[in-house]
């Protein structure tokens, strides 16, 4: 099996990366382990960043403005030149998906829908009810239809073919059939999303977000950046933690203490209260629990009652069914228990802002890559913007790089790769330790939610670097994998929590080395943001035991950096 | 302890179906998928079956539970009794326990040109569509493609020819959609005995729908469109 560029993931950014780059007349291949319509993209509710100027208290809105207060956002983390980029191909790109049919909400005059999100100065994010990445999700995936582009759907991506430097292809399982092929391509782009499974008793996001596509090219030498910048979500439903949108507090939704008071004031300034960014939110309600002015000392409220059922129904209704269907809870009648719950991963494989890596031929876009345009804290309804950006842009780059290319098709890595995956395979069946790898997993989470959450300090985080290193040896002795051969689910979720070791391990590490608090990486040891020192980003290169670290500048551009008030 | 009596299948092995039981511990606000989980990663690793979201979007985990389709992450386990029956969706090939032959399914979602072919070429704004022309398509675009109402359409299981309700559901999305340019072309498709006259209007899967769309009612939409475009000499198709 040969493409001029396979892209990994079925997400939106690998969905637009692989319209991108048929449009530009290359062959594709799109491989992803869950269907497309499945990828956690659908799961994204709230909105999506352009400044169209649509909102009638936004019209003076510009993407020089959007750009800005995404560095702002960041901590001055991100990448000038990329974020710029974002905030310009934004508004175009977010015209394209509405005349590809995503249904946007509107307004009377016909033109998209826009509100109010955090951390933005004008109210810039596009919504379609509060199902905006299921709106989206889907409308790209018709297009990808439309095109009769080939999606290789449940084949699960475990390896690079490289050889001599540049990247070759890739070995998947096909879970249809239980067998391993490899795929050969000129270009490989992964869009395999984000890790948050890696905190997987308390996290937002689907058991498929594992960070596996980004522990494979970190296993095979790639840099990761920015790992230690995790974002907690201000408001996951208490308990399955699954994600109430920003969008409730963009519609005037009250976060309130168990004395009934709006405690935002006490953090921000009175006119931002619920929407200052993720990072500050987050911390706040946190310590309104620690100190005990949460609910039996482990949520507050986000109350929406007084928007009133029409509101809610209209803007809201994907909230009000989750409410009902996993709380029996009708925000309408009833505020909605929420805490802070991990969701975004700032970094990942670090890359530049046509998705190129330091292993030629290999590409990333979306949650795993890290261009950086996050930086040290996500602005909401950056995420979607940033999956269809940076897909289009890596899309078109990689197809240009490609077209012309001989099709080389390296047997001798592909032979390589299969080889190993199968002779993996083997062993995990073979295997002959005891281990449960799903109780691994629980304490690899434990571990991460605990002392590499939203507040750290040395002491815990020098304990969690010592207790993952102890649940990888922990991991060599597995009790056997079972030897069914199609869709065996047990060695697809061993392979992803190998994958979760490695990326908790290089975000413990990341952490403990950054002595200063900037974004979502607070440090009650080390509390201010020290730029002279580390204004730079985090390079992690893989060792099983003691990954490397490095740094390397950030770039910036017209806005110096200054203190973050909201 | 709830008992789970779960259907099991692999055609890799000689043996027939069967159901297995596995007994769950249970929690406030379990769901059934937790306890799926629960038996693949501390009874039973060989169990199959398709999830991720857990939060009822990504419509992975549809399946048969306790005598209705719907999905395993939206199912409170405290609903159902003390013996909950769990089986894969109906009427595609099973490929491994909860694991079936999606295939057929979605090329039957592909036959109706699941995408807008717009009325007007695109100029540097969005189309103008008003709250009142989007609001047409409420509900209509939440449809998961989760398959449960598949599962449960009888017709489905006795004609392979037939689009099936996700696909007719669809197709009047993109025929109310005020930016289609397709309507005509779009109702001959559907108007035939593969598509909407072969619906026997049973409403199962209005019933079943986890999104609380009604297939049955957009078919029924359907029918009278094309009636009306028949009448007015737009549709030449026959049926």
């Amino acid at each position: 099996m040969f493409y001029d560029v396979i892209i990994v993931g079925g997400g939106l950014a690998g969905l637009r990366a692989a319209i991108a780059a048929h449009d530009a007349g290359v062959k594709v291949g799109l491989v992803s382990k869950i269907h497309p319509v499945r990828s956690h993209s659908g799961a994204a509710q709230g909105g999506v960043n352009a400044a169209l100027g649509n909102h009638p208290d936004g019209h003076d809105d510009t993407p020089e403005r959007h750009a800005y207060d995404t560095i702002k956002g960041s901590d001055f983390l991100a990448d000038q030149d990329a974020v710029e980029l974002m905030a310009n191909m934004a508004p175009e790109i977010i015209i394209e998906f509405e005349h590809w049919g995503c249904p946007f909400s509107r307004y009377e005059d016909g033109s998209i829908a826009q509100r109010p999100f955090g951390g933005a100065g004008f109210p810039r994010t596009c919504y379609g009810a509060d199902r905006t990445g299921l709106y989206m999700l889907h409308t790209c995936y018709e297009q990808v239809v439309k095109r009769n582009i080939d999606v290789l759907y449940e084949h699960f991506v475990t390896r690079l073919a490289v050889k001599n430097g540049r990247c070759t292809g890739v070995i998947a399982l096909n879970l249809h059939t239980g067998e391993f092929e490899a795929i050969a391509g000129n270009a490989v782009i992964f869009a395999t999303g984000g890790s948050g499974r890696v905190y997987s008793i308390n996290t937002t996001n689907a058991h498929a977000s594992t960070g596996l596509g980004i522990a494979i090219p970190y296993w095979a030498g790639v840099a990761l950046k920015d790992m230690e910048f995790i974002q907690f979500h201000p408001t996951g439903l208490e308990g399955s933690s699954i994600l109430m949108t920003e969008g409730c507090r963009g519609e005037g939704g009250y976060l309130l203490n168990n004395r009934g008071e709006r405690f935002m004031k006490n953090y921000v300034s009175e006119k931002i209260m619920e929407l200052a960014p993720r990072d500050i939110v987050a911390r706040s309600i946190q310590t309104e629990i620690n100190e005990g002015r949460g609910f039996e000392d482990s949520f507050v409220h986000l109350d929406l009652r007084h928007l009133g059922e029409q509101k809610i129904k209209e803007k809201l209704p994907g909230i009000r069914e989750i409410c009902l269907k996993f709380k029996n809870i009708d925000p309408i009648k009833t505020p909605i228990p929420i805490h802070p719950a991990n969701h975004y991963t700032m970094g990942g494989i670090d890359c530049d802002k046509n998705g190129e890596t330091s292993l030629e031929g290999f590409y990333a876009a979306g949650e795993c890559a890290c261009v950086s345009v996050h930086g040290a804290n996500r602005l909401g309804g950056n995420s979607l913007l940033d999956t269809i950006v940076f897909g289009t842009q890596t899309g078109r780059y990689v197809a240009g790089k490609v077209k012309g290319m001989s099709q080389t098709v390296d047997t001798d890595a592909l032979n390589n790769g299969l080889d190993a995956e199968k002779e993996r395979y083997e062993r995990l069946q073979s295997s002959e330790g005891k281990a449960n790898p799903y109780d691994i997993r629980n304490d690899l989470s434990k571990v991460m939610n605990e002392k590499i959450g939203i507040f750290r300090n040395e002491t815990d985080m020098k304990a969690a670097v010592d207790e993952i290193k102890m649940l990888k040896i922990k991991f060599e002795k597995l009790r056997p994998i079972p030897n069914t051969v199609k869709f065996n689910y047990d060695f697809l979720w061993v392979t992803e929590i190998a994958g979760n070791l490695d990326a908790a391990l290089a975000i413990a590490t990341g952490a403990l080395n950054r002595t200063e608090s900037r974004g979502a990486h607070y440090r009650i040891d080390f509390n201010k943001r020290l730029d002279d020192e580390w204004l730079k980003h985090t390079l992690h290169t893989y060792h099983p035991s003691n990954p490397e670290i490095t740094y390397k500048p950030v770039t910036m551009g017209k806005y110096e950096p200054e203190e973050r008030k909201y | 302890m709830p008992t789970f009596k779960v259907f099991r299948y692999d055609p890799d092995k000689n043996d027939p179906p069967y159901f297995q039981d596995y007994e769950v511990p249970d929690h406030k606000g379990m769901t059934v998928l937790e306890a799926l989980y629960y038996i693949l990663e501390n009874l039973d690793p060989t169990l199959a079956f398709r999830s991720s979201c857990r939060m009822g979007v990504c419509g992975s985990c549809a399946m048969h539970i306790d005598g209705q389709y719907g999905l395993a992450c939206e199912t409170q386990v405290a609903a159902l009794g003390n013996k909950i029956t769990i089986r894969p969706l109906a009427h595609m090939t099973v490929i491994r326990d909860m694991v079936v032959d999606l295939d057929p399914f979605f090329a039957q979602y592909e036959a109706i040109k699941p995408y807008l072919i717009p009325k007007n070429a695109p100029g540097p704004r969005e189309y103008a569509q008003t709250p009142r022309e989007r609001k047409k398509l409420d509900i209509l675009v939440d449809c998961i493609l989760c398959a449960s109402c598949y599962g449960s359409c009888p017709v489905v299981g006795t004609d392979e020819k037939y689009l099936g309700p996700h696909a007719l559901l669809k197709a009047l999305r993109f025929i109310d959609d005020s930016r289609d340019g397709q309507t005509n072309e779009r109702l001959a498709f559907v108007a035939n005995d593969s598509g909407i006259f072969r619906c026997h209007t049973i409403f199962n899967c209005q019933q079943v729908c986890p999104k609380d769309l009604d297939p049955t009612g957009a078919i029924g939409k359907l029918k009278m469109k094309s009636l009306w475009a028949k009448l007015t000499g737009k549709l030449k198709s026959s049926g």
